[in-house]
């Protein structure tokens, strides 16, 4: 059946500003930069991650009618696609002061969750990132239940 | 056209996320107009037509979501819950949050254990809601 992850994409609204924010102020790498006529095929990876590719897309015709487009367009701006990309790190404080220096948009400060301690942000768009410093070993969750 | 709605919609994020980072300070109209480059007058309106509820509510649901989490994931007191997420009342918050979650703190917290979710989602799907689903669900 199947194997990993090699692919998934995020909808952008203008791909030059993707690269920016992505490549720029995230510290990603772009692993695909081609003109493709129909569309351009931009992807970005993190450095030393080689086989998770992130796709820059631009909704728009032919693949979807610009009606449509514009639809999901307000919905990436309202900040209602969701869950987009989580990333991982070794020091998620250290990357957040790095990230809030560069201009980095955040929704929630380091916090201390039971998975670790996470962030998380926006793209300029509205997608809705996070990055984690993943525990060594989870923390029991439900410390007040089995206390009961 | 739909350009200019674009913008509109990332700067009122822009403040709807500022609320959510800052929910346990008073709301700020003020200041958040200001991260949405609008009017104070034209705020709250635009957000209730962007978000589908008043900055106000979005305030009380977000607080009521954390004060749940606290109840869920923590012994504090309620009454040191009260404050924590914001609010100034045990009276504003017991009422506040018996209306939207149906029933009181201390229930809730005798009922529910912790959840094993981030944040964010818990931030998201487990804020009590405005938009009705809660009582059909209710059979209400």
């Amino acid at each position: 059946m199947l194997n990993s992850i090699n692919i998934s994409h995020v909808f952008v609204l203008d791909q030059d500003e993707a690269l920016e924010f992505y490549v720029g102020k995230l510290g990603l790498e772009v692993s695909a930069d081609m003109d493709l006529g129909f569309m351009r095929w931009l992807t970005v990876r993190v450095p030393g991650d080689p086989g998770r590719d992130i796709l820059l897309e631009k909704p728009g015709p032919p693949a979807m009618d610009e009606a449509t487009a514009a639809q999901v367009r307000q919905l990436v701006t309202k900040g209602a696609t969701g869950f987009t990309v989580g990333f991982t790190t070794d020091d998620c404080r250290k990357t957040y002061e790095t990230l809030k220096a560069r201009g980095v948009e955040f929704t929630q400060e380091p916090t201390e969750q039971s998975y670790g301690i996470d962030v998380g942000l926006r793209d300029p768009f509205g997608n809705h990132l996070r990055i984690v410093q993943l525990a060594a070993q989870p923390r029991a969750v439900a410390e007040r239940a089995i206390k009961r | 056209m739909s350009r200019a709605v674009e913008e509109f919609n990332r700067r009122l994020l822009r403040a709807r996320d500022a609320m959510d980072r800052t929910y346990a300070q008073p709301l700020d109209v003020p200041a958040l107009a200001r991260i949405a480059h609008v009017s104070e007058a034209h705020f709250s309106r635009s957000f209730r037509a962007t978000f589908g509820e008043t900055p106000h509510r979005y305030l009380q649901r977000r607080r009521v979501e954390r004060a749940m989490f606290l109840l869920r994931e923590t012994d504090r007191s309620v009454t040191e819950i009260c404050f924590d997420v914001g609010f100034t009342s045990l009276g504003t918050f017991s009422r506040t949050y018996n209306e939207i979650v149906g029933q009181t703190p201390t229930a809730y917290r005798d009922r529910t254990e912790a959840l094993p979710a981030p944040t964010c989602f818990t931030m998201a799907w487990t804020r009590p809601s405005s938009f009705g689903e809660a009582a059909a669900r209710n059979g209400k």
